[in-house]
């Protein structure tokens, strides 16, 4: 089992769930965050007041998949969420030791 | 046929004697009442849309531009001023600033509105009841007392706020009023101020000015980010500071007239007027029309209309919409810069620069057709002369009682609130609750 975590732009994410949703993964979880890599900030002004916003907001996925499907969902996450501007975000792949889902008990793949 | 007349002699008798009975019990400056509908009807709506320019309206302009632990403190601070000013006005504020024409102050004939009848006139408003004009001068001192807090948002204690409140209210908005609408010198003297360019603008700015030097900066201010919590929230309240201010300038005739209807066009030319100026400066400096900039401008073109209207035509509304946005707009950027003062939601920049603007200009454009004043473009300097001294007075007063003021204020308590309150947000330090 594996767990992709993708940082995307925000605007990206409806294309991003229904690639993933037509490779069969089912569930995700997303989370609006700040943050910033190369594209850094940009310059907000303020009757005349210039302030650099270095964090930017983005959305952050979590989906958790079989390990064969890992590779998969990785490549549909690119797919979907790359403009080819700086700020498209990263992709980082874990591995998951335990899953359970709480309803029912299942566990592992079972519970994914 | 012989009934009649000897009817109406005895009830011409008994209205004698009513009128004599009643001249008698009234106070000497109580006028036989001449209380007109219309003017009643218009009065009341236009003291609830002034009532409305402060809450919600500037609560909610304030509240935008400042960050989001500061939101609720902002709020509070405006309706700290309504249910404070309100009561003060009823016990002291209305008598002073209306009641006896002295040339410094009125008198105490009517505080907390002792002998007031349900039909009684102000000589100022002889067509709507005393009550009704006391209400809406009521809406001017709540408006103008909150304006000031925006100049100190985001580091004043609540509680040296209310203080400073209450001396300001009494010792700057009362004798002001009185002065310029109360029959007090600078009346007397033929300055011309419709609804507040000097007693509301350029006092609450100068004395926000002050505040915010004798208060200084907020901590991180040119070096951190404080960039408004919501916007939206400001353009709200710009809306209803904008449709208030129909009654604040309409109401300011003081009679549903065509000089009411004259000044609220004038009002709302110079807004779109501020609006459209503010925004194509910022569009051709800055490259991008900023909403902050729009609503500034609709903001500095009202208040600086705000004299001027009821005494010049539409068109000049217009003109004095554009000098409005050029003037505060330079007022926010370059000169708040220059001098590293931080007011920090510009009540200095564009209701003190509007209001002094505006006075200034209503001596240029007053037309006697409108206001029965005549001004520079009419061949008349010498109303330019005077409004100058009431910008001189209004300036020196405002600043010099607002010093001395926080001064005995500080003495009491501390201006400020400590450097960890600041950091933490003055909606948990001062008043235990925060945005989630």
């Amino acid at each position: 089992m594996k767990l992709v975590v993708a940082i995307i732009k925000p605007f990206k994410l409806d294309e991003v769930r229904q690639a993933l949703t037509a490779i069969g993964v089912h569930g995700m979880t997303v989370t609006e965050v700040k943050g910033y890599g190369r594209q850094k900030g940009h310059t907000e002004i303020y009757r005349g007041a210039e302030y650099v916003v270095n964090f930017l907001p983005k959305l952050r996925i979590e989906i958790a998949v079989s390990t064969e499907l890992a590779d998969k969902a990785v490549a549909v996450i690119t797919q979907g969420a790359r403009t080819g501007q700086i700020g498209d975000g990263k992709i980082f792949v874990t591995p998951i030791d335990h899953a359970l889902r709480i309803r029912t008990g299942e566990t592992d793949s079972d519970a994914l | 046929m012989g009934a009649l007349p000897r009817h109406a002699a005895s009830a011409a008798a008994i209205l004698l004697i009513a009128t004599i009975i009643s001249l008698l019990a009234t106070p000497a400056f109580a006028e036989t009442s001449t209380i007109n509908a219309a003017d009643t009807a218009w009065m009341i709506a236009a003291t609830a849309l002034v009532l409305m320019m402060t809450i919600p309206g500037l609560a909610l302009f304030y509240s935008g531009m400042v960050r989001k632990k500061n939101v609720l403190a902002t709020m509070a601070q405006c309706l700290a001023a309504v249910a404070l000013i309100s009561i003060l006005w009823v016990a002291f504020g209305y008598s002073l600033a209306f009641v006896g024409d002295g040339p410094w102050l009125g008198t105490l004939d009517r505080w907390f509105l002792v002998g007031m009848k349900m039909d009684d006139i102000n000589p100022a408003a002889r067509t709507i009841p005393e009550a009704l004009f006391m209400l809406y001068q009521m809406t001017f001192a709540i408006i103008t007392v909150a304006l000031v807090a925006g100049a100190v948002a985001d580091r004043m204690r609540f509680s040296a706020y209310l203080l400073f409140s209450v001396g300001w209210f009494m010792f700057v908005y009362v004798p002001l009023a009185h002065w310029v609408w109360g029959g007090g010198f600078l009346a007397t003297m033929g300055v011309v101020d419709f609804a507040g360019g000097l007693v509301v603008h350029l006092s609450a700015g100068t004395g926000g000015l002050v505040a915010a030097k004798v208060m200084g900066r907020r901590h991180g201010y040119g070096t951190e980010n404080l960039a408004p919590f919501d916007l939206s929230l400001a353009v709200i309240g710009t809306g209803m500071l904008w449709v208030g201010w129909f009654g604040f300038n309409g109401g300011s005739a003081l009679t549903a007239s065509p000089r009411a209807v004259m000044a609220i066009t004038a009002t709302h030319l110079a807004a779109c007027a501020g609006a459209l100026t503010w925004g194509a400066i910022e569009w051709s400096t800055r490259r991008k029309p900023s909403v902050l900039g729009m609503i500034s401008g609709a903001v500095a073109g009202l208040g600086t209309i705000t004299p001027a209207s009821g005494f010049v035509a539409p068109w000049h509304g217009i003109v004095i919409g554009i000098i409005a946005g050029l003037f505060c707009f330079w007022a926010c950027t370059s000169l708040k810069q220059r001098f590293n003062y931080d007011d920090s939601l510009d009540v200095f920049g564009v209701h003190g620069i509007g209001g002094m603007t505006g006075t200034l200009l209503a001596g240029v454009f007053a037309t006697a057709a409108i206001g029965g004043t005549s001004g520079l473009i009419e061949g008349n300097p010498q109303q330019l002369l005077i409004q100058f001294y009431g910008v001189a007075v209004t300036l020196v007063w405002s600043g010099g009682v607002t010093f001395i003021l926080l001064k005995l204020v500080g003495a009491l308590v501390p201006l400020r609130v400590s450097l960890q309150q600041e950091l933490e947000g003055l909606d948990i330090s001062q008043h235990g609750e925060a945005l989630q």
